[in-house]
């Protein structure tokens, strides 16, 4: 048993961190809010090309399709920090979901969008390329435009969602059965693995804001009211982080167990990121409560992905089908 | 101490990135190895054909007495300490092992550990800053539950506050040694003990943190008062303990004279952490309000259901965020204010447990066989001892987070 990651590993995430710290800045992800500067392809999206450059999106893909044949494990940690980020873009369905399946069939600068069910919404429908969708316990790989798209409002206006209007056909299949089950169990524990990274991010903006934010002559940070809201939300990430990593091993190594695993993790982390929306918005106050703060980016983006691939109730129920 | 805004702590954190690189290029590995397995094993079976059945709660005078019985017989089996080197009566099981074990202990329905707070909370001290002599008669005495060990910090007006410790030890110029004068109160199993260890102000004309240093004393010295008295769950594993110009020599200091605020400090990471509370024993309660749970499924509400799942959740949670401290400690990292954060946790999903349990009970809570409705009881005491959970969620906003002391 060793439960921590690698030199390679960390250095890495760090890369990614410094990428997307430079390259997709809140500046960035507010200014994708706007649909005028919105196309189907990576360049629309702050940081894609540098990460697609760096080999991030093709993490899972097989070395002899051009991708750099690693696992979950490695990739998860990435995920985790275009969570911080708030990346605008389906990296999760692209990189996590549909990278093992088709990847040796995208094109450079493509960008791969997939709803997490039959009957849900499309994330990122303005800048995908190309769509996984999932009919029939299978999953099919379509272009773009051989679909419908019916733009749908998103508690998170950067994710343009839309429901898609389709038809299935047998020469579209690209995993089915227990594949097409594990890519469901990918795209939630990426997901997850998001969630801890806005969690992070929203505690440690609301930590440098009660630090300056000064009430009553002191930094209101020096109230234990404040102190307590912040403990609360950091206690909830530290015990969220190990189920996400570790479900991200057992999906690595095919563990028997792993969709519990992951159901556990993507419960907790949902239920960790909301705390730490919460804790952080009446932390911050009335200037949280403004739109021109970019706090409302990343608890906007919490919200959003709390509820995708499954909500916390969801992923209990199927951990209680399991244990009760 | 590292802050995770950046704001402090930097060598500290460049000390913690030296260690982390020595032992670089270790993969994420979450199966347990052939050795680990096999000391499982080792332990499963002895516990299975040892553990005790229906021994009544240690912290009363007849229970403590045959929870002795047990103690002794883990000690002769070499259980008792298994992380301590084999000299002391242990196995040098690394912590992991460690870890394992007390899966294992309280899967088996092991009752709690009535010298816990000799082994897992004086111990780590003696082995840090113990003399030779001292480790070499404390320690040995301690895991046979020959000696038996409790804690004496708290006092009437120090509490949550413990730097705010009146008791007084005055050096004996004439025969040598200490003369130790006070109170200490709530102090757990105290009456039924034979030492204690606590801290004890030496110098009047220091403050708070200074000035304080840490004794061992035996509570059969002539000049001490011992008054057992209950606790809310119905045990009288309470005690105050009254010093009056007690004498101690100078073999009854643990480390440096004046220094007994950061010896004490040094080592109450474990008592918050991992060390007085494992998963095991949570993953246990866990098991059993499952099995709770399955009993009752007819007349559970949904709702109750759906709690039942996220407490067993978070005992997962703090299994694998245990197994992440652990690889990090065996990598020689110190634990420091993040167990406060454990402390939390535990202490929290320990109530929960036993409130989700009491509510699959309903109206048969009242009659209390199955015991829940006692652990509910004593589970309410976690958010309270070894430092409340305020003072806690402060030690995490300060020294985790970095927020302003002011």
């Amino acid at each position: 048993m060793r439960f921590a990651f690698t030199d390679d590993q960390l250095e890495f995430r760090d890369a990614v961190r410094d990428l997307l710290a430079k390259e997709c800045p809140p500046a960035a992800v507010r200014a994708a809010w706007d649909p005028a500067d919105r196309s189907p392809g990576g360049s629309s999206i702050p940081g894609w090309a540098a990460l697609e450059e760096m080999g991030v999106l093709g993490v899972l893909v097989p070395e002899v399709d051009g991708g750099l044949g690693l696992t979950e494990v490695d990739l998860v940690l990435l995920l985790e920090e275009s969570g911080v980020a708030a990346l605008p873009g389906p990296i999760v369905e692209h990189a996590m979901v549909g990278a093992p399946l088709v990847g040796g069939r995208l094109e450079p600068g493509s960008v791969l969008s997939a709803p997490f069910s039959h009957d849900a919404m499309v994330p990122y429908s303005d800048v995908a390329t190309n769509l996984l969708m999932f009919d029939a316990g299978a999953w099919h790989f379509v272009a773009r435009d051989a679909v419908d798209l019916r733009p749908l409002p998103s508690v998170d206006h950067v994710r343009r969602l839309s429901a898609v209007a389709w038809t299935a056909a047998p020469a579209t299949v690209v995993a089915e059965g227990a594949a097409a089950a594990r890519a469901f169990d990918r795209g939630a524990l990426g997901t997850a693995a998001q969630l801890v990274g806005l969690a992070r991010r929203m505690i440690l903006m609301t930590v440098e804001y009660v630090a300056e934010r000064r009430q009553f002559g002191v930094p209101v940070g020096s109230f234990q009211a404040v102190k307590h809201h912040l403990a609360d939300a950091r206690i909830a990430l530290e015990f969220a982080r190990p189920l996400v990593y570790r479900a991200a091993w057992s999906l690595a190594t095919d563990d028997v167990e792993a969709s519990i695993h992951v159901s556990m993790a993507k419960a907790q982390a949902s239920d960790a990121a909301t705390l730490a929306a919460r804790k952080a918005l009446q932390c911050h106050g009335a200037i949280g409560y403004s739109d021109e703060h970019d706090l409302h980016l990343f608890m906007k983006r919490t919200w959003a992905l709390a509820a995708a691939w499954g909500d916390a109730p969801w992923h209990r129920d199927r951990v209680g089908r399991a244990i009760l | 101490m590292r802050h995770e805004n950046g704001s402090g702590g930097r060598g500290a954190s460049r000390e913690r990135v030296g260690r982390v690189a020595r032992v670089a290029s270790l993969a994420v590995d979450l199966t347990f190895s052939a050795a680990e397995d096999a000391f499982r094993a080792e332990c499963r079976e002895w516990l299975e054909a040892n553990v005790p059945r229906g021994l009544p709660s240690g912290d009363t005078a007849e229970g403590f007495a045959l929870h002795l019985d047990w103690e002794r017989a883990l000690f002769d089996a070499r259980w008792a300490v298994v992380s301590w080197p084999e000299a002391y009566g242990g196995r040098d099981a690394t912590p992991m092992e460690w870890l394992i074990f007390e899966e294992e202990y309280y899967r088996a329905g092991g009752p709690q550990r009535v010298t816990q707070n000799g082994i897992f909370l004086l111990a780590p001290t003696v082995f840090a800053f113990g003399t030779q002599e001292q480790r070499d008669h404390v320690l040995p005495r301690m895991a046979g539950a020959v000696d038996l060990w409790c804690q004496g910090w708290s006092e009437p007006n120090a509490g949550s506050d413990l730097a705010g410790i009146q008791s007084k030890a005055v050096r004996d110029e004439a025969e040598g040694g200490w003369r130790l004068s006070g109170q200490k109160t709530w102090t757990t199993r105290g009456a039924f003990c034979t030492h204690l260890f606590g801290l004890f102000r030496s110098d009047p004309e220091a403050e708070r943190h200074h000035g304080l240093t840490y004794f061992l004393v035996p509570l059969d010295a002539p000049g001490i008062t011992v008054r057992g008295f209950g606790r809310l769950d119905g045990d009288e594993g309470f005690a105050e303990v009254f010093f009056d110009d007690v004498h101690v020599g100078d073999d009854a200091v643990l480390g440096e004279v004046g220094k007994g605020w950061s010896v004490a400090m040094a080592t109450t990471s474990a008592e918050r952490g991992l060390t007085l509370r494992s998963p095991g024993r949570f993953m246990a309660t866990a098991s059993r309000l499952v099995e709770l749970y399955r009993e009752r499924v007819d007349a559970a509400p949904a709702a109750t259901g759906d709690a039942v799942v996220q407490a067993w959740i978070d005992a997962e949670a703090y299994r694998w965020q245990t197994f992440e401290t652990v690889t990090r400690m065996t990598d020689g990292e110190q634990l420091g204010a993040e167990s406060s954060m454990t402390k939390v946790f535990w202490s929290d999903l320990d109530v929960r447990l036993h409130e989700l349990a009491l509510e699959l009970l309903g109206t048969g809570a009242e009659t209390d066989v199955d015991g829940w409705a006692k652990g509910f009881q004593f589970a309410l005491s976690g958010p309270i001892y070894a430092g409340t959970n305020e003072i806690q969620r402060n030690v995490i906003a300060e020294r985790v987070l970095g927020l302003p002391r002011k």
